[in-house]
């Protein structure tokens, strides 16, 4: 699970009403709450984000409501990992549900600036600041966790559990 | 070492055994809630596992609550895909329609939770029950999709702040309050992965619906949970809901916390959450005069009987002031019936508010009371988030029932005892 991406930085407890405003929450669709991601922000947030970009975020990150439209929307968007000081609980096991990759790396956040390049590695557990050259260790995940994202997610392992029981 | 009330409720729900904060474990879980929003993505995702049925069709609970009544196409097309599901998983409480209630208002009245039971809701205000002694917390659509297939998810203990109320509120001081001076002093990512356990003589004074209040709020701290011990006044709520045979859990006497904290009562005044975070908390009195434009009472906050009746006594023989729109959104249709029987309504009517059907609506800038480009609000809803109610451009502020009534007839923000 290896990526590299420009950073797109936002503040501390941004909320999934700024992430994808409720008003449209009336789609399921990724790449249609994609077009919207962040617009709680600013509507033209998303214009400076290309395919494979990655979110850096200040502390309790995805705050709010329990709607899994937000790492729908960040996924639809083309951002594939969220790196942040801290996350909200709720979106910290919404993002792994639906594949989007979180690390969560404390006041190392701060070292991250707006347009570096960064690589990650989430198995690894290590972030690379090519802009900087300065590298940052993250938490390893919980052991469970990894087993979900090692099933591919928490749909194909429910699945899998399902079809062992048939 | 002794555990405490959240500790001890998964203890209750797993065939593990729950030693310490930061275990992850297997639980049981006796309820399973989505709403018109959150239950479509969780209809996808059964699809995609494969499954057709729930893993008991009595215990899951689907609500169409968000957008009710429909506000457009979209939403109308939603609310259809969930009363299809319903109807093909053969579950018995959907509700939409005129006997639809904003979900946390709606299961503590038909007794469908109670202390000791494990609730999961695919709505981040599903904390609301831990008002009534339940472990209760919010998920996202996916991990609901899998506990209505499996009947259980995982979760790690987490670690519990133990919160001691002491003495008795003052009128106009309610359950509101107490979670909003709580907010300011710990802040919005205050109690992140943790469990709130309220305890302390200062409970005694406060009823079952503030106590769903302050649980309610606990999210807005970053909490899992937050958690009432049942009691008497418990026991009498649920006889009302119907409810019989509740088996009440308690910390155990030499529980540890992670920390603890004090709230006297006695010392409270009305608080108002200022834009735009629930944390940004001040003593009404030091923002009273800042001009509104609305004033929203309801949600699953402050939409129960108790409120409109705090809301009825300032509002009597009174009248809003001009140019500002007061809304009241019974909670649920029987909060609506009481409050039409006791006359409620009528006072409501006469001081000139928008009496609306129950509804999240507004709360969430769905619909029923969008603010426009630099347009004012206080509302006893839970979020203030920049945009939340309609225009990035307008600013909410959170205060209790009473708060809201004062500065409804002041057209400005004013303390209950100042008019």
């Amino acid at each position: 699970m290896r990526y590299t991406g420009k950073a797109h930085r936002v503040g501390d407890h941004i909320d999934t009403d700024a992430i994808i405003p409720a008003r449209y929450l009336v789609s399921t669709d990724p790449r249609e709450l994609g077009q919207y991601c962040m617009a709680g922000i600013s509507p033209d947030w998303i214009k400076g984000v290309e395919q494979g970009d990655i979110l850096v975020a200040g502390a309790n990150f995805g705050c709010g409501s329990s709607r899994e439209h937000a790492p729908l929307a960040l996924l639809g968007a083309g951002i594939p990992l969220v790196i942040a000081r801290s996350f909200a609980r709720i979106f910290y096991r919404n993002g792994f549900n639906m594949g989007l990759v979180l690390l969560e790396v404390g006041d190392q956040a701060d070292a991250l600036r707006e347009g570096d390049q960064l690589q990650a590695d989430a198995e690894e557990g290590i972030i690379r600041n090519l802009t900087t050259q300065q590298e940052i260790q993250v938490r390893p995940l919980p052991d469970f966790m990894r087993k979900i994202l090692e099933s591919g997610g928490l749909v194909p392992y429910v699945r899998k559990r399902l079809e062992s029981a048939a | 070492m002794g555990h405490s009330l959240a500790s001890k409720l998964l203890q209750a729900h797993t065939s593990e055994t729950v030693d310490e904060p930061g275990q992850i474990v297997q639980c049981g879980v006796d309820l399973v809630l989505a709403n018109d929003i959150t239950a479509p993505l969780a209809i996808d995702s059964m699809e995609r596992m494969g499954a057709e049925r729930v893993f008991h069709p009595e215990r899951v609970v689907l609500v169409c609550d968000h957008f009710t009544p429909n506000k457009d196409i979209d939403s109308a097309e939603q609310v259809k895909r969930v009363r299809d599901f319903a109807a093909r998983a053969g579950i018995r409480h959907y509700y939409e329609g005129g006997v639809c209630g904003v979900e946390h208002a709606l299961l503590p009245e038909l007794g469908l939770v109670g202390p000791g039971d494990l609730v999961v809701g695919a709505d981040s205000h599903t904390c609301t029950y831990g008002g009534l002694g339940a472990f209760a917390t919010g998920l996202g659509s996916t991990d609901i999709a899998a506990a209505m297939v499996l009947g259980e998810t995982w979760f790690k203990v987490p670690p519990s702040i133990l919160v001691r109320l002491e003495g008795k509120p003052w009128r106009h001081v309610g359950g509101k309050d107490v979670v909003l001076h709580l907010l300011g002093r710990i802040g919005v990512d205050g109690a992140l992965y943790k469990a709130l356990e309220f305890f302390g003589p200062g409970i005694a004074s406060m009823d079952a619906e503030a106590r769903m209040t302050v649980a309610n709020m606990a999210i807005e701290a970053g909490g899992k949970v937050g958690l009432f011990p049942a009691d008497e006044v418990t026991s009498v709520y649920l006889r009302d809901a119907g409810r019989r045979n509740d088996i009440p859990l308690a910390a155990d006497e030499d529980a540890e916390y992670e920390s603890s904290l004090d709230i006297d009562l006695d010392q409270l005044e009305p608080q108002v959450a200022c834009p735009h975070l629930p944390d940004n908390v001040r003593p009404v009195y030091e923002v009273e005069d800042i001009a509104l434009d609305q004033v929203v009472i309801g949600s699953c906050t402050n939409g129960r009987i108790s409120d409109l009746r705090q809301a009825a006594e300032i509002l009597e023989g009174r009248t809003v002031a001009p140019g500002l729109r007061l809304i009241v959104l019974p909670a649920t249709p029987r909060i609506y019936r009481m409050a039409l029987e006791e006359g409620l309504l009528e006072i409501f009517s006469r001081a000139g508010a928008v009496i609306g059907p129950p509804t999240c609506g507004p709360c969430l800038g769905g619909h029923m009371g969008i603010l426009a480009g630099g347009e004012r609000c206080l509302a006893t809803t839970n979020r203030n988030f920049k945009g939340r109610m309609g225009s990035l451009e307008s600013e909410v502020f959170l205060g209790g029932p009473a708060v809201a009534a004062a500065s409804a007839v002041a057209g400005r923000i004013r303390h209950p005892e100042r008019i």
